[in-house]
């Protein structure tokens, strides 16, 4: 196996290698119809939270098609007000959240990468496998204890537990990502700079970390996209509801309302799934790469 | 490489020429992390080690009351019940994601027409298929009255509550974790890329038919890429919350039909604030990963195949 990075670096753009075997013009029709059906049957559920969103809540228990139909706008009014804040306290909660992660992992990470990618020191070789044999830590082993001493550090309802663990590299996938990144530059740059009289700081700030946008810009997406959607660790550390996160704040709303108002329930949801939506669309093409040099969720 | 090619081959590269070494620059740049591994990774699994052995509360000190804890666990038949239901849930949906994952990798392959579209549409539930809202939506799409009994209604078909009833709930979230096969699809997508056409223009020259290509080929180039994946999607889905959680309203019901592992021991932590007996269960659920893991990949040696 050769690396899967430098080989899907020009991934979106599909190669049109010589397919083995040409299928026939019906083989191919077939094929394509099958795989739209399968595309409409995967993004029906979603396709029809967003239509139901906009339905009274009777309709939405009769209305399995997704022609829009209704237009209750009053559910996105009525869903912003129902909590105990605005929805958009919430959103604002996780946009902070978001940040502090994303802010965390681009700094710490990359500089423990690195670290593993260019420098030389003892032990190295035993920290490198460390660092991998946490990206298989599970949270659930560490929240108990992480949670007594966050509480002792009365951290508790405060998005510290969130943040902080992020600015110590601890998301270890990144670090990895990121030294996969860093061997692939050419280490000539290092030592034209290092004639030149710079150090590792330096070498690092001024030569590696601009080569290193795609990487960093993976890392954003990732991080963005994770954290928004983080439940477990916002459930534990945040249960005063100004704190609430989005994914906290929608599951009360859920214990709050049952089956009373799915659709303002549902309109809610969508405002949650939009930036995650928005984030796909914009990085697209750095989650694919992402996930295909170092294959994680 | 992946990061577990990477640990399987940690201990067989040798290394280049001795080099000039950067002790000072290396303390630098990994002092976030080292502090990262001491607070927030190595110190409290030690922590949850000892702990495990402890009667806590949170507001008393943790008293240590010896193998109490694991003498528990021993006869904690709830804890033997999301056993199961963790495994049911890991060992069937593991196999069926991972096989539509390839399954759809290999009709994408090789420049076909609108690949990018199928693959972003196939790639967009595995983003989303964490969140609550998700959660939320399966909720009502299972339920009673939801969209699959409206569905099943209109061919005359009376479904039943599919989230309220213990026999099928527990098949609604293996469902909702099949449905998110799009990112080891795209893994699986970046490893048939890599392997030469040729291959299958000579194979194709001496007669093998598409399942001999498929035996013969594909799944010992890919094998490496199959094995990343597997592991991977094992430790996750044993990891999985958010989506029993929500389902269920947090109990796990009904009659415990999806209480996950994660979800008793969240339960047990921080609902009943039984810190020793969760500490105990967190290890155990460490040592059930690492079990798993350690077996992957002592198999691995009989069916993973590097090409170099």
């Amino acid at each position: 196996m050769t690396d899967l990075r430098e080989r899907t670096h020009e991934l979106p753009a599909p190669v049109p290698e010589k397919a083995v075997k040409l299928p026939g013009a019906g083989r191919s029709i077939a094929k394509h119809t099958g795989l739209i059906l399968l595309t409409l049957v995967m993004l029906y559920p979603v396709i029809w939270m967003v239509v139901s969103s906009l339905r009274p809540n009777e309709e939405i228990f009769r209305s399995p098609g997704v022609l829009p139909d209704s237009f209750r706008f009053e559910n996105y009014s009525e869903g912003w007000t129902a909590l105990a804040s605005p929805f958009g306290h919430y959103l604002i909660n996780s946009a902070i959240v978001v940040l502090g992660c994303i802010l965390g992992n681009l700094v710490s990470c990359s500089m423990a990468a690195y670290a593993f990618a260019r420098l030389e020191f003892t032990g190295k070789k035993l920290w490198f496998a460390i660092m991998l044999g946490t990206i298989m830590l599970p949270i659930h082993v560490i929240i108990v204890p992480q949670y007594v001493m966050f509480s002792q550090f009365g951290w508790i309802n405060t998005f510290l537990p969130l943040i902080v663990p992020k600015l110590l590299a601890t998301d270890a996938f990144f670090v990895f990502l990121m030294v996969q990144f860093i061997r692939g530059l050419p280490r000539e740059l290092d030592e034209a700079a290092r004639i030149d009289g710079a150090g590792h700081p330096r070498i690092f700030l001024q030569v590696i970390l601009p080569l290193m946008l795609p990487a960093l810009a993976t890392t954003t997406i990732f991080t963005f996209i994770w954290t928004w959607n983080d439940f477990f660790s916002q459930l534990i550390y945040l249960t005063d509801p100004e704190m609430y996160t989005v994914p906290v704040a929608l599951r009360s709303y859920v214990d709050a309302t049952v089956s009373t108002s799915w659709g303002s329930m549902f309109a809610m949801s969508v405002v949650s799934l939009l930036p995650i939506f928005l984030a796909f669309l914009v990085g697209q093409r750095f989650l694919i790469k992402g996930i295909a040099t170092t294959g994680i969720k | 490489m992946s990061a577990i090619g990477e640990l399987q081959r940690l201990n067989t590269s040798t290394g280049g020429p001795p080099r000039k070494r950067d002790t000072k620059a290396a303390l630098l740049f990994l002092l976030p992390w080292f502090a990262g591994i001491l607070l927030i990774t190595a110190g409290p699994v030690a922590a949850s080690f000892v702990l495990g052995f402890t009667d806590y509360n949170l507001i008393q000190p943790p008293e240590f009351n010896g193998l109490e804890n694991i003498q528990r666990m021993l006869t904690d038949e709830r804890l033997h019940h999301s056993l199961g239901v963790t495994f049911t849930y890991v060992f069937v949906s593991v196999p069926l994601q991972l096989a539509a994952a390839l399954g759809l990798a290999m009709l994408l392959d090789r420049g076909m027409r609108g690949l990018p579209f199928y693959r972003s549409a196939f790639y967009l539930p595995s983003l989303l298929g964490s969140s609550v809202a998700i959660a939320v939506l399966w909720r009502q799409i299972f339920g009673a009255e939801g969209l699959i009994n409206q569905m099943l209604g209109f061919f005359g078909i009376e479904g039943t509550g599919w989230i309220s009833d213990p026999d099928t709930a527990l098949s609604t979230l293996i469902v909702l974790n099949v449905w998110t096969f799009g990112a080891p699809m795209v893994i699986f997508l970046a490893g048939l890329r890599q392997i030469p056409v040729m291959y299958y223009e000579a194979a194709q020259i001496d007669g093998a038919g598409r399942w001999t290509q498929f035996r013969r080929i594909t799944v010992p180039l890919l094998s490496p890429i199959i094995f990343f994946n597997l592991v991977l999607q094992i430790i996750h889905a044993f990891q999985s919350f958010t989506q029993a959680f929500v389902v269920s309203g947090g109990t796990g019901g009904p009659s415990d039909s999806t209480m996950f592992y994660t979800l008793y021991l969240y339960q047990r932590g921080f609902h009943s604030f039984d810190m020793g007996y969760a500490s105990a269960l967190a290890w155990l659920l460490l040592l059930i990963i690492a079990a798993f893991t350690a077996v992957n990949f002592w198999a691995a040696k009989r069916w993973v195949f590097y090409d170099d």
